[in-house]
């Protein structure tokens, strides 16, 4: 077989793609990211805070978008469009229609100039049209690559041919208004698909007043009107008159749950928990008492920490929850406000006023999106996402081409870049022959030694243009530069960022012997790395530069006072050749990696990471309490698909026992733990043995169970079981099954109760599936659900409705009025309070089953071996919520499957392949280096009082335990994250941060 | 010249340090009195900082994080919370006026509070005048010429 292509495609930036992107870079493939925009980002650039932590969007992606902006083996091409893939997996020929932007990337410096000259204004649609941008326009301020564009329906000069006064203004002559459409075909191994999806656009319905009223908008303008770098600052204002709201409504599924308006069944699985989190923020954000209430039909938080941040809305933030479909809004002449007019829970209509309503609008597919997908070969779901399989969740039916994110069906970010995980995974397991074969690696030169030359500072002043030099006096400030203590070398440059000054600088620091560096031009955030980059291309060591803020602290903010801002720039310089004079190369450790897994738990996510660590090439083995594989699954019937869950594992289990690179150990249990990221070494005991397995990585997969019930005669009658045991039923074909006359369901048994507060995510939607198979085995049986929230998420809608189709009964309860079972001989009385009659309702059954709650095993001593935290709950604790769902902070410790949280099968191979794949970007390393800036012990000072060992939240000092220095700390770099935090509370003066010591800041500040 | 106060700002590396750079962005003004020092996160700003900072003449000093949970390390910025807590409470009872010292956690999007902030801080610093009591003054030797 030939060797495969080791590049792969990813269609869109959003933070699926990014993920995905950053995956496969990291892991030895070449990414080309594609997107149709003119930077990436996605929808998640345009949030405001996200759910349920609300964590700052911006803050937490920020980080992610500058790795794929400058990492070495990812191209970005902008404003580009699939037009066709040829040829199959492995090599693939994708055409790609690349649309001009008429800014030349490598020239725009994006100063802004153009933006503030273009005469033209338009709607802003980053900001959902609620203010005006330029017609040359960059998407959003953090934007990579932070490049303008100019935008070309609107340009004056090319639709009318007149203007070009960006091209006379450009500073840099990056206008390129010449620029034509190109095609290009790029040869890859494999696709990734990650184009996301569009939010509903309500203007279709008449009853919403969307359109007629301006205080009627999406939830995507509000997540704008929210944004502190959104069209009002964060001010919340009403779009009509800019007065404050004092009551603002949520509709939540606009385009969503609604075959009938807008075409769209399925749920959007997001909605609920963003109002939710919206009336939180707004409710912050108002000066005054605000009144929030969310009309809704199921309140769907089935994710994790979702029904705390519920309970927290309604409780503690005192937002109203009002379960009704709202049928009309109209605008109110008289008050300016919009009146709402719905159904109460009593059934009379009621009429109340807000001034502002939001429309909790649902996710789509494009329509373009779809007619690509059917020109690529690509099968969509009935609610027009791309069709998957659950035990491949993210493989689409063309073969070597994958899919994430919401095109995969409506999702959150978390699920978005677990599916992103999942998609690089087989991407990169496809094409592992051709690892490394098309990747970058640039050798650094021979560092050279400075130890004992006096210093040496060289310093680079940047006018950025006009940026900087337009304010600040940049010549004064290198002539007085040139009068401080060790410098020697002075400049100043036009752009220091561009090549050739970065040449310029490599030169210089070998032609005047330059050991220290400082550099005073935009932000170290952006661009430290790349300085650092220059220096070690010079041969001196990259922690020997200081980097003076002179633009985004500086020139920009204080424009009106040039004389002030250049003496602020000479005090921070000086501050910086004080610190520079003190720092000394640092060291980053190289640590090897041994390339073998360990996966703790051999359950289908555990298998599912073990299979696909090995396809990487990388052997694993599997850790496993019980005599069997498979964990849970055994005892399932179907998938939410409908496939029959009892084949397919069978197949899972025999792909693991037949796989050469996977080592099974059945009834065995980890003893000893010992070692870090990269070398650990575990002692697992295993039918009377005990082995010692080194690993450099650990996946747990230590599953949960279905918890046994206390309520409902649970274990006093034969006739209630749980939902695991009628799975059984099914599955052995159990013929007293299809004779029970009534068979009823009792949802959110255990879950969703103040001792155990979240919801079991899965109950709903295996309760819907056994009603409907029940029904097939008996048409004419009656099957009841009891339920609090139907939360049958994202295309599981369909089973919901075809259950009410096929004559299941849904009632609702609510948790102070529980069903009432009694046992009679004859039947088991169930008493329920119908909704929608308000009376109690008696129901004669034959079976009861109990959505019982999904619980975890609690393994303190697992969290002990690998330090890593649990919640309360007793689930596993994920690095972060949103964007590190599949690791834990603990380097080289990877999380999948229940022991995270309850989810479905499809959800727990998704989360086991991005495990996976988040190891196999470690293992792919073959070395990791740790940072320089960490922190060092000095054991003779240390007097042994383990501060620093309790509050290290990442395990990095400990005591040492032998030697003439033992009960003394010491700092393992590997482990240290360079905070400083044990530092600062050191008692004795013992630990130091490198590159942020003592020393080095109280020479700033006596500088300053 | 008219008295200028100079503010020391200690602000770590993930939040507060990038809210001032998105202000750049954003271009918002504010007084040009603050001499930034970054630091990875607000757990590293040991207190000596700060007294080194009054004694080397600052007139005012401005401490920032990220908000209480959103520490990119972890926990780092509670442990700063309880540690200035305490200092503040010192420096009050060794005569330092309220208002020399300021704390704010602000997050890396929130451009507008940190220029609001900066204001406020410089506004606060202006109205009490220049810090005298805790600058280091070389202790007054005799010099003995004839020394033997």
């Amino acid at each position: 077989m030939t060797q495969p292509i080791g590049a792969v495609l990813v269609a869109g930036g959003g933070i699926a793609g990014i993920q995905a992107a950053l995956d496969l870079a990291n892991s030895g493939y070449k990414v080309i990211l594609v997107e149709r925009k003119a930077a990436i980002g996605g929808v998640m650039a345009m949030l405001d805070k996200t759910f349920p932590t609300n964590d700052c969007a911006m803050c937490i992606m920020s980080p992610k978008l500058v790795e794929v902006g400058r990492h070495a083996n990812i191209e970005i091409l902008t404003m580009t469009d699939i037009a066709s893939i040829d040829g199959v997996k492995g090599d693939f020929s994708v055409t790609v229609r690349r649309r001009p932007r008429y800014v030349d990337l490598d020239k725009c410096i994006a100063c802004g100039v153009c933006a503030e000259k273009c005469p033209k204004k338009v709607e802003d649609a980053f900001n959902q049209g609620l203010i005006k941008r330029k017609a040359a326009y960059v998407l959003y301020p953090q934007a990579v690559p932070l490049k303008y564009a100019i935008d070309e329906a609107h340009c004056i000069y090319l639709q009318k041919g007149k203007c070009g006064a960006c091209a006379k203004v450009c500073p840099a002559g990056a206008i390129r208004l010449d620029e034509k459409e190109t095609r290009q075909t790029l040869r890859v191994g494999a696709v990734i698909l990650a184009p996301g999806y569009q939010a509903y656009n309500p203007s279709g319905l008449d009853n919403l007043a969307y359109g007629t009223s301006p205080d009627v908008m999406t939830s995507l303008e509000f997540e704008r009107i929210l944004s502190a770098s959104g069209p009002y600052g964060g001010h919340l204002m009403c779009p009509s008159d800019r007065r404050e709201p004092r009551r603002i409504a949520w509709l939540q599924c606009v385009g969503s749950r609604d075959q009938n308006r807008c075409g769209h069944f399925y749920c959007s699985a997001v909605c609920c928990m963003y109002a939710i989190k919206q009336a939180i923020i707004a409710k912050e954000h108002s000066e005054h008492p605000l009144d929030c209430t969310i009309f809704y039909m199921d309140m769907r938080t089935h994710g994790k920490g979702f029904e705390d941040c519920f309970n927290e809305a309604r409780d503690k933030h005192g937002v109203r929850f009002q379960r009704t479909r709202v049928h009309t809004v109209l605008p109110d002449r008289e008050s300016g406000r919009l009146s709402l007019r719905y159904l109460g829970e009593a059934g009379s209509v009621l009429v109340e006023q807000f001034d502002l309503v939001i429309l909790s609008v649902g996710l789509e597919s494009p329509p373009a999106l779809r007619r690509l997908a059917q020109n690529l070969d690509i099968e969509l779901s009935p609610g027009g996402f791309a069709r998957v399989d659950d035990f491949r969740p993210t493989a689409t039916s063309r073969d070597g081409i994958y899919v994430c994110g919401a095109f995969a069906g409506p999702k959150d970010i978390p699920q978005s870049v677990i599916e992103a995980g999942s998609a690089a995974l087989c991407a990169g397991a496809d094409l592992s022959a051709g690892r490394h074969s098309l990747t970058v690696r640039a050798a650094a030169p021979a560092e050279r030694d400075v130890r004992g030359e006096s210093p040496r500072v060289g310093v680079f002043i940047c006018h950025c243009g006009i940026n900087i030099g337009g304010v600040v006096d940049v010549p004064a400030v290198r002539d007085f530069a040139r009068t401080l203590p060790n410098v020697v070398f002075v400049a100043d440059n036009m752009y220091s960022c561009s090549q050739d000054t970065q040449n310029i600088i490599s030169g210089k620091i070998e032609a005047e012997r330059l050991n220290r560096i400082v550099v005073a031009a935009c932000s170290p955030k952006t661009h430290e790395p790349l300085f650092q980059e220059t220096l070690t291309a010079a041969g001196l060591n990259k922690y020997l530069l200081e980097f003076v803020n002179i633009r985004n602290q500086d020139s920009w903010v204080h424009m009106e006072q040039p004389a002030r801002a250049t003496a602020k720039a000479k005090d921070l310089v000086r501050m910086a050749v004080a610190k520079v004079l003190r720092l000394s190369p640092l060291k980053e450790e190289m640590l090897t990696i041994s390339p073998r897994a360990m996966v703790v738990g051999g359950g289908v996510s555990g298998m599912a990471a073990a299979l696909a660590l090995s396809r990487q090439g990388y052997p694993a083995v599997i850790v496993e309490r019980e005599g069997a594989l498979g964990g849970q699954a055994r005892y399932l019937h179907k998938t939410a698909k409908g496939d029959p869950i009892e084949a397919r594992l069978a197949d899972l289990i025999t792909q693991v026992e037949a796989d050469p690179g996977i080592n099974v150990q059945l009834n065995a249990t980890l003893t000893k733990v010992e070692g870090f990221v990269g070398n650990f070494k575990s002692t697992v005991a295993a039918n009377g043995n005990e082995t010692v397995i080194d690993h450099g990585v650990t996946v747990i997969a230590s599953g949960a169970r279905e918890s046994r019930p206390s309520e409902y005669l649970f274990g006093q009658d034969e006739r209630v079981i749980t939902g695991l045991e009628l799975d059984r039923r099914m599955k052995a074909g159990d013929r007293r099954l299809a004779q029970a006359r009534t068979a009823v369901f009792i949802q959110c048994v255990g879950s969703r109760e103040p001792e155990r507060p979240y919801c079991s995510r899965i109950c709903c939607t295996h309760s819907i599936l056994a009603a409907l198979h029940l029904k097939e085995l008996n048409p004419e049986m009656a099957v009841f659900v009891l339920y609090r929230d139907i939360r049958s998420y994202g295309e599981r809608e369909a089973l919901y409705r075809q259950a009410r189709e096929k004559g299941v009964i849904f009632i609702r309860y609510d948790r102070d009025h529980k069903p009432q079972v009694q046992a009679t001989p004859e039947a088991l009385e169930i008493t329920v309070m119908d909704h929608v009659l308000r009376q109690p309702l008696v129901i004669p059954a034959d079976l009861l089953t109990l959505a019982a709650a999904i619980v975890p095993y609690r393994d303190e001593q697992l969290a002990q071996f690998f330090k890593v935290p649990m919640n309360a709950d007793g689930f596993f604790v994920e690095a972060h919520v949103k964007l590190n769902p599949c690791a834990f902070a603990t380097d080289g410790v990877f999380l999948c499957g229940l022991a995270h949280y309850p989810k479905p099968i499809d959800e727990s191979i998704a989360q086991a392949q991005a495990a996976a794949s988040a190891a196999t970007v470690l293992l792919a390393q073959q070395t990791i280096r740790t940072s320089g800036t960490t922190a060092r012990a000095e054991p003779r000072i240390c007097s042994g009082c383990g501060v620093c060992v309790s509050l290290c939240p990442y395990n990095a000092p400990s005591l040492r335990t032998q030697g003439p220095m033992a009960g003394r700390a010491e700092i393992n770099p590997a482990l240290c994250k360079g905070c400083g935090l044990c530092v600062a509370s050191c008692r004795s003066g013992a630990l130091q941060l490198q590159g942020f010591d003592d020393g080095q800041i109280l020479a700033m500040i006596e500088a300053a | 010249m008219e008295w200028e106060p100079k503010i020391i700002a200690f602000f770590c590396n993930w939040c507060t340090y990038g809210a001032a750079d998105l202000a750049g962005v954003s271009r918002l003004q504010y007084p040009p009195n603050i001499r930034v020092v970054r630091v990875p996160c607000s757990g590293r700003i040991s207190p000596k900082f700060l007294l080194s900072a009054l004694r080397n003449g600052a007139d005012g000093i401005w401490v920032s994080g990220c908000h209480p949970g959103d520490c990119h390390y972890i926990e780092g910025n509670f442990y700063a919370r309880r540690r200035f807590a305490l200092l503040d409470n010192l420096l009050a009872y060794m005569g330092l006026e309220p208002g020399r010292i300021h704390f704010s956690w602000i997050s890396s999007a929130e451009s507008t509070k940190f220029a609001a902030t900066a204001q406020k801080v410089t506004e606060a610093i202006l109205a009490l005048g220049p810090a005298r009591q805790f600058i280091r003054t070389p202790v007054a030797v005799e010099e003995k010429a004839e020394a033997v």
